[in-house]
Parts: structure tokens; C-alpha cells; sequence
């Protein structure tokens, strides 16, 4: 998996345009949910101050991670829950398989999980020949497709009922040419329901921690976290450390925060609040780490680490809208993957930041209030420091830095060859072509503003009085 | 195996130095708006159905008119004895999957999102409210409350091995986002709220 | 009050006209406005490429056209964030410091600094507003959507008064046109589907003139409206203020 070679944001999302229907079908999908977040966020009257809050709360988690995190620990391990320390993904995947070989497991049901995506979990265990079945339903539907999700809450918009009901007719042997969401929902429900009954081991991710009680809150819609850990003789919770809040009542603030900003409803269907394993069971927590010490180094960007996966970044996102989530080529895509994938790999995702017009919706939308479009104009700043970009830009823009930088340099290239227009908007290799693919160019003027000034501006009418 | 030393000390290094002091939450939450009606509107709106009953005969009659009374029934509530069997509690949670509708009571539920709160100790099982074809849970009408600050003030230190919020039927709208009822967990929930 | 014109690059080159209706505009009410002819760029398109650390002489070029004023003025959102945002010198810190809060754009100078709220003027014509993210969501000139907080726009409150202007509402208020700088050639695809879009919103309200305050926007929707051979035309809003004959 991680040999493939990456297809860089912006080809990737070309492909992606080729398509006119499916792009505007994305777009106006994801902006309905939007419009849904808007709608939920602005009947409450202490919305933004709701922002503040639950952004104040993150920050004092990040300024005292190593206190909360050890308090966690403790008050889990007073309940009876297993905790477990993954410095990387490496480490999670193996503490993940050390549990199941322990119970002998060979299958286990997943709820949804991004860490275990960021983590790449069900090819490691596809290896050591455990299978994995994602019982969300979106999750379910691109396993089956053999595709990473697209979203974080929506896994397989990306994809239509068309879709899904080739996928159900060849791996279900659902009706051929039945596209009705109601009845492929069901043939899924009736295939995983089985599924839930017959596994010893559960997996679930983590939407909070909560450092106070020890206990962990997951939340789903679809019940799905639920029917698995319930069934299961052992419980496993995967989290990367950031998922702690420290005190059950600060649930009060991000509870409300969460779903209208993921999907406009006032709640998800299920907040389940685990903190003791039933008698007899196991749960076991993993927290991971993965380059989040890292991240909460970097003090430009240690503010990614507030997010709490609610996805509202990428409704927002007009980028996100037309390009879909695979062209993020990271687990988490769209503006917070963004600034979250540079520090995972730079070189790798150093194409990330530049995937945006920082127009800074995402900000607005944030609800702990991170700073996205700010850190995606620092990552750039970083990525070029660091050589991540192409020569070939750097020449250009040195260029173009020296010709600004002297007025007279400037005047005379802007007469001889309309400096500006070839060199701004930064065209890095002096090419307009990209610009007049599907665009023409403006028309050159008789005289620019600065010549017609000369003339007429009252400066120069009254020298020329004297 | 574990990597907590390095990870802790790491993280002790990274972060920020600053004086980051936890917000006050008592100045949210105040929203005005009458609690019944709220919670009834919001049920309604995402999938659920309030019904007022006076008491627990009313909720029975109720159950009697609307479900199919010789389809596995549970309940932990010992009132409703007459519709739904209690001597489950103990049993393997998979013997549960053939249970068509499971009756249970909340200790409380939050006007703004509808959600009802119960913890294992009157879920009789965990796994109950889930693995039921439908759902209905009683809540007193007095113990409808605002917003989930309060929600969260009552809970307060409440001891549990396990707790949820639900609101309304398990539901995915993960097929073009059309919603479907009844993804994995109940396909129906009915809430009585009970004088 | 002594007012420096700090006209975009672009705007220099390309749309003197934009240029000329500012000056014109500044002058109607009441503003001492000249033009430094040694300015060139306010080095956005450099900083927003990751390249913010060869704006040094750019900006030291700005200190030096502009230490003068009063006031700065542009009739660019985005060029104004780049500056109060990013405009530094190692050795006059103090005096940078001291122009970030000087520099203004057009529309916010005239509500908030000479506290003019409306402009009498003629356009009779239906026109879509786009609102430029660097002066909405930058700049706070207008009430964002994300936002639950109360509607405001400094720069529609001016056009009010102007006869015969039909401002429409369109159904994404503040979507971002795709511009974007670089953006609009390093992700060519996205950033013309995004005006692309954008264009068919306004054409769904059936406007004759898309405006708003930033021409790198209005030059790209431009771009492709004539590509397009669309009837809608793109105007500068300062050329709507500056339409009242003297």
C-alpha cells in the first residue's frame, strides 16, 4: 500500500472533473449537508460561544496532555480496562493482533475507526490471516470495493446508489438493477447482522476520553459500535492521544458541537459511554501516538491535534466538493487532512496545502476553532523551506521576487512584456496556457494605470501649471 | 511491548507552556424554550414518536394496539410484566437477536437533541437496546431538561459500567445520503413520557 | 488627510480603469490621494506559494512608497490581508507595525474611516455581489455564512443608494470563486469548476454585471464568462461608486 505510487492532489482531482455530472452531484451533496450544519448551528444561540469554549477546553488538553493522558490511564485501569501504548502504526497493528491471537480470534467486526485507516490495520491483519469486516454501512459498502473512504463521516460519497448496487448485486447477490437505499440498507443489515453475532473480538475507534473518569465515549448513528462491543467477549478501542477531554462534563460542550456540525443533527443517534467491561469481558484501549508527539511540538501547527473528526471541514470546502476525498491520497482528507498529512510524511504530502484557495470556510466552520487556512498557508511556507517544491518554481519565484523588489526593474518589464500578466498569478513556468485552457485571457489596455496617472492625475496636471 | 515511557516523555517535551485554564461552562445552556414541546419536536424530526400516557397501563394499551404482542417482547420495567418477560437479564446477550421490541426506562431526557440517557443498570443488558428490532423507553415528563449541560450536571458522578445517550432509531444515510431507518440497531423507537 | 493609492499589480497593468475610478472615487470625497509611482507588489503571490521569505524586498519597497501617508488605500481585499497580515521590516519593525493598521480597503476606508455610508451614483442594472474570501472572511467587510451572528456588508450598504441597481441574493452567498492565486493554474481544473459554478449561480438570478471588491476574482470570472461568450460582465465595485458624472 504505502509503495503505490501517490497521484499528486491536482491530477488526481482532474480526473476527478472529467466526470461534469458526478463532480456537480458531490458538490451539491456535500454543500446540502452544509446547509444542514447551518441550519442546526444557527438555532442555537450559543453557537460561537459553544466554539470558544470547546476550543478553550482543546487547548487546555494540549497544555497538559501528559497529566490528563497518565490520569487516563489510571482511572481506565481502576475500571478494568486494558490500556495499551502504540508509539507508531507499526506498534498499534501488532498491540491490535497480539489481543486476538491471545483469543485466538481469526474475525472481527470494525466499527468505524480512522485511526485504524491513518494506520492501515485490516492489511496488516489481511496478512497475518485475520479477517476484518467495517460494519459501518458507508465503510462497509468501499470495503467490499476495495477502497479507502473517502470521508470521515461520510465514507463512500464519493460514490452513488447505481454503485452500491453493483457492489451489493456482486458481493450480496442483492436484485440486479435495485438502487433503492432502503432495500440495499437492509440486505446490509441482514448480511452484518450475522456478522455481529458470530464475533468474539470488536473494534471500535474513540470520539472521546475522558482523563476525570477514565471512561471513553463512542459515538455512531447506526448502532453499529454498540452491536459489536456488546457481543463481543473482547472490546478493543483505538485511539490517537488527542482524543482526550478531562472531565465528563466537558462532554456537555462537544456532544453538542459534534454532530450539527458533521450532519445538522442536534445528536448522533448513539453516544455510548464505555467504562467498565462487562463481567467477565475485556476492553482494551490503545493509544496511539504516530507522530502526534510530533505535531503538539510544532507550535504552527499543534492546533490540528483540537480536531474532533466531525468532518465539516470538507462540506465546507469548494476544493474538497470538486475533487473528492481519494484525491487527498491520506487517510483523512479534504483541509484538516491537509494540514495533519505534512506531518505525518512532507515529502509525501507536500502537494496537500497548495490543494486549497485558503478561502478559509473551513475555519469558520471549525468547531474548536483550528486555525486551518492559517496552517495551510504555514505548511507551505515550511514545504518550501524544506525543499519540497519544484526548482523549477523557486527559480521563477526568485525571479520574480528581484523584479518586484526594484521599481525600475519592474516599470521596465511591465512595458517591454507585461511582466505581470506572465509572471503573476505565479505562473511558475512563464506558461499562460494553463490559464487559457478553459479561460481567456484579459485584455492588455492601451496605457496602465500608472502611465494614464503621468497624464491626468492632479499631481502631474499641476507640474505641468507651473 | 509498550512504548509508554517514550511517549509520555515526548509529549511532556512538546507541549505548549502555557497557562491554558479550563472555560467556565455554567454560562452555557441557559436557553429559553418549553422542554415538552421542544423534546416532542425534535423527536418527531428525527425519526422517533412521542406519546403522552398518564400512566404505565396507558403505555401498555398502547403497546397492545401497536406491536405484535406474540413476537418476543423485554422489558426490566416489572409494571409492564402483563406485555413483556423480565427473566432475561442473565441470559447470553446473542439469545437476544430474535427480540422484537424492548421496553426500558431512561433516567432522564434532554430537550435540544431528544436523546434519553440509561445506563446498564436499567438496560438489564447492555447489548438490549441495540440488538431489538424497536425500541420504546419511558421517561417521566419532570425529568425532561433543557440542554446537555444539564444533562451532564445531573449525571454528575452517577457510577455506571457502562452509559448512552439515545435519540431517536438507529438510522445511516450512507447510500447518497438518503436517510434509511433502522441501519444495525432498533428500526423504530417510541418514547412515552409518562405524567 | 493624505492618502496613498496603493493600486494591485494587475489592476496597474491590466484594469487602469479600476485604478482611475478609485483615484476619481477617493478624490470625490474629499481624500488628498496620490499614487507612489515606485510601488510594484505587495508580494502575495510569493507568500501564498510558500515563498513568504523572498517578500522581504517587496515589502521593504512597500515601507518606502507608502511610510508617508495617512492612509493607505486599495481597492483589493486581498492584496490589503496580505499586507496587514505580512508586512514586516527587521529593521523598522515598529514603523510596519505602524502601517499594517494604516493600509485599508476601499469599501471598509469609506464605511469606516471616513464614515460615509451610502454613494450616490446611477447603475441600472441586475447585479450578483461576489464577495471576495480575503476581504469577507480576511478582512470581516462583510457577515460570513458559516457563522451564526448578524447579517452585515460594508460593501453592499454603499451600493443602496445607487439608482437603478438591482442587487440579487444568490443561493451560495460567499462560496469562493476559485481563484485562489496560484491555485488558479497549479489546480486549473478545480479552480475553473469552481467559477464555473460560481458563474452559474449568478446566471440563475439573471444578472447583467457580476461585482465585488477584488479584480483577481472579477479577472478570472471573467476569464471565463467571454470564454463561455456569456452577456454577463464583470465590473469593479469602485467603478459602480465612481458612476455619478461630476
Amino acid at each position: 500500500m504505502s509503495s503505490e505510487k501517490i497521484i499528486e492532489h491536482s491530477q488526481a482531482a482532474t480526473r476527478f472533473n472529467k466526470d461534469v455530472e458526478r463532480v456537480n452531484w458531490h458538490d451539491e451533496t456535500l454543500w446540502f449537508v452544509r446547509e444542514k450544519r447551518d441550519k442546526s448551528a444557527h438555532q442555537i444561540p450559543d453557537w460561537e460561544l459553544l466554539r470558544e469554549t470547546a476550543s478553550q477546553i482543546k487547548n487546555n488538553v494540549l497544555a497538559n496532555m501528559h497529566d490528563y493522558l497518565s490520569d487516563f490511564e489510571a482511572n481506565a485501569q481502576k475500571n478494568g480496562i486494558i490500556v495499551h501504548w502504540a508509539a507508531d502504526a507499526k506498534e498499534h497493528n501488532e498491540i491490535v493482533h497480539w489481543i486476538l491471537q491471545k483469543h485466538d480470534v481469526k474475525q472481527m467486526v470494525k466499527s468505524k475507526s480512522m485511526l485504524t485507516e491513518e494506520c492501515h490495520l485490516n492489511d496488516y491483519l489481511a496478512d497475518k490471516g485475520i479477517e476484518v469486516i467495517d460494519s459501518d454501512l458507508g465503510e462497509y459498502i468501499v470495503q467490499l470495493r476495495k477502497e479507502p473512504p473517502s470521508h470521515i463521516v461520510l465514507p463512500a460519497i464519493h460514490l452513488k446508489k447505481e454503485d452500491v448496487s453493483e457492489t451489493f448485486h456482486e458481493h450480496l447477490g442483492t436484485e440486479k438493477g435495485n438502487f433503492d437505499p432502503q432495500y440495499l440498507t437492509e440486505s446490509a443489515r441482514r448480511e452484518l447482522r450475522d456478522t455481529f453475532l458470530t464475533r468474539k473480538a470488536a473494534l471500535t475507534g474513540v470520539n472521546f476520553a475522558i482523563a476525570e473518569t477514565g471512561e471513553f465515549v463512542v459515538c455512531t448513528n447506526e448502532g453499529n459500535a454498540d452491536m459489536g462491543a456488546h457481543l463481543a467477549d473482547v472490546h478493543i478501542a483505538c485511539m490517537g492521544f488527542e482524543k482526550l477531554i478531562p472531565e465528563r462534563k466537558h462532554l456537555g460542550v462537544f456532544l453538542r458541537l459534534l454532530a450539527r456540525s458533521a450532519t445538522g443533527q442536534p445528536i448522533t443517534t448513539f453516544s455510548s459511554h464505555f467504562k467498565k467491561p462487562r463481567d467477565g469481558k475485556e476492553i482494551h484501549v490503545v493509544i496511539v501516538d504516530n507522530g502526534r508527539s510530533t505535531q503538539l511540538g510544532r507550535a504552527d501547527f499543534r492546533n490540528s491535534l483540537k480536531c474532533i473528526r466531525c468532518g465539516a471541514c470538507m462540506n465546507t470546502c469548494p476544493v474538497y466538493r470538486r475533487s473528492g476525498g481519494h484525491s487527498y491520497h491520506n487517510a483523512v482528507a479534504g483541509p484538516i487532512g491537509s494540514i495533519l498529512a505534512p506531518n505525518l510524511d512532507m515529502s509525501k504530502n507536500a502537494d496537500l496545502p497548495f490543494a486549497s484557495t485558503l478561502c478559509g470556510s473551513c475555519t469558520n466552520v471549525c468547531p474548536v476553532k483550528i486555525d486551518i487556512h492559517d496552517q495551510l498557508y504555514k505548511w507551505r511556507q515550511v514545504l518550501v523551506k524544506k525543499g519540497h517544491t519544484p526548482t523549477s518554481k523557486t527559480i521563477a519565484m526568485k525571479t520574480m521576487a528581484t523584479v518586484l523588489a526594484n521599481p525600475t526593474v519592474f516599470n521596465l518589464a511591465g512595458k517591454s512584456g507585461r511582466f505581470v500578466m506572465k509572471n503573476i498569478p505565479g505562473l511558475v513556468n512563464n506558461k499562460m496556457n494553463k490559464w487559457y485552457d478553459q479561460r481567456e485571457m484579459p485584455e492588455v489596455p492601451e496605457e496602465s494605470f500608472r502611465e494614464w496617472y503621468k497624464k491626468n492625475s492632479r499631481e502631474s496636471k499641476a507640474k505641468k501649471d507651473e | 511491548m509498550s512504548s509508554k515511557a517514550e511517549i509520555l516523555n515526548k509529549i511532556k517535551q512538546s507541549q505548549p507552556n502555557l497557562a491554558a485554564e479550563l472555560p467556565d461552562l455554567n454560562v452555557l445552556g441557559s436557553d429559553q424554550f418549553d422542554v415538552l414541546e421542544m423534546y416532542k419536536t425534535v423527536l418527531r424530526n428525527i425519526g422517533g414518536n412521542p406519546i403522552e400516557v398518564a400512566d404505565y397501563s396507558e403505555a401498555i394499551a398502547y403497546i397492545k394496539n401497536n406491536y405484535p404482542l406474540e413476537k418476543r417482547i423485554i422489558t426490566t420495567i416489572p409494571e409492564l410484566s402483563e406485555i413483556a418477560v423480565l427473566d432475561w437479564t442473565n441470559d447470553d446477550p446473542h439469545s437476544l437477536k430474535d427480540v422484537e421490541l424492548t421496553i426500558i426506562n431512561a433516567h432522564f431526557g434532554v430537550a435540544e437533541n431528544s436523546a434519553l440517557w440509561v445506563t446498564d443498570d436499567i438496560l438489564g443488558q447492555r447489548v438490549a437496546p441495540f440488538i431489538t428490532q424497536y425500541l420504546a423507553i419511558i421517561v417521566n415528563k419532570k425529568d425532561i431538561i433543557p440542554t446537555m449541560h444539564q444533562a451532564y450536571d445531573r449525571i454528575g458522578n452517577q457510577e455506571y459500567g457502562f452509559g448512552t445517550f439515545i435519540a431517536g432509531p438507529s438510522k445511516t444515510a450512507d447510500i447518497e445520503q438518503s436517510l434509511v431507518l433502522g441501519a444495525h440497531g432498533a428500526r423504530g423507537l417510541t418514547v412515552f413520557l409518562k405524567d | 488627510m493624505k492618502v496613498g493609492l496603493f493600486i494591485p499589480c494587475y489592476v496597474d497593468q491590466f484594469y487602469p480603469k479600476v485604478g482611475i475610478a478609485t483615484y476619481e472615487l477617493l478624490q470625490k470625497l474629499g481624500c488628498d490621494v496620490q499614487f507612489p509611482m515606485g510601488q510594484t507588489c505587495c508580494g502575495q503571490p510569493m507568500a501564498n506559494s510558500g515563498y513568504q521569505y523572498l517578500t522581504k524586498g517587496c515589502d521593504a519597497n512597500f515601507i518606502a512608497n507608502f511610510s508617508d501617508f495617512d492612509y493607505i488605500v486599495c481597492p483589493s481585499g486581498s492584496c490589503v490581508l496580505h499586507v496587514k497580515d505580512h508586512l514586516h521590516d527587521e529593521k523598522q519593525e515598529d514603523l510596519a507595525t505602524e502601517m499594517r493598521k494604516k493600509v485599508f480597503e476601499l469599501t471598509e476606508f469609506i464605511t469606516d474611516v471616513l464614515k460615509v455610508d451610502h454613494i450616490e451614483g446611477s447603475f441600472p442594472f441586475r447585479v450578483g455581489m461576489h464577495t471576495s474570501c480575503h476581504g469577507q472572511r480576511g478582512l470581516k467587510l462583510s457577515q460570513m455564512t458559516e457563522l451564526n451572528a448578524p447579517f452585515f456588508s460594508k460593501p453592499e450598504q454603499l451600493l443602496h443608494n445607487i439608482k437603478g441597481l438591482d442587487l440579487v441574493s444568490l443561493t451560495r452567498k460567499d462560496e469562493c470563486c476559485g481563484f485562489g492565486g496560484t491555485f488558479c493554474v497549479t489546480e486549473e481544473a478545480v479552480s475553473v469548476k469552481m467559477g464555473q459554478d460560481r458563474i452559474k449561480d449568478h446566471e440563475s438570478h439573471n444578472v447583467d454585471y457580476i461585482t465585488g471588491g477584488d479584480m483577481s476574482c472579477l479577472m478570472h470570472l471573467e476569464g471565463i464568462l467571454k470564454r463561455q461568450k456569456s452577456n454577463i460582465k464583470t465590473i469593479h465595485i469602485a467603478e459602480i461608486l465612481n458612476s455619478l458624472e461630476n
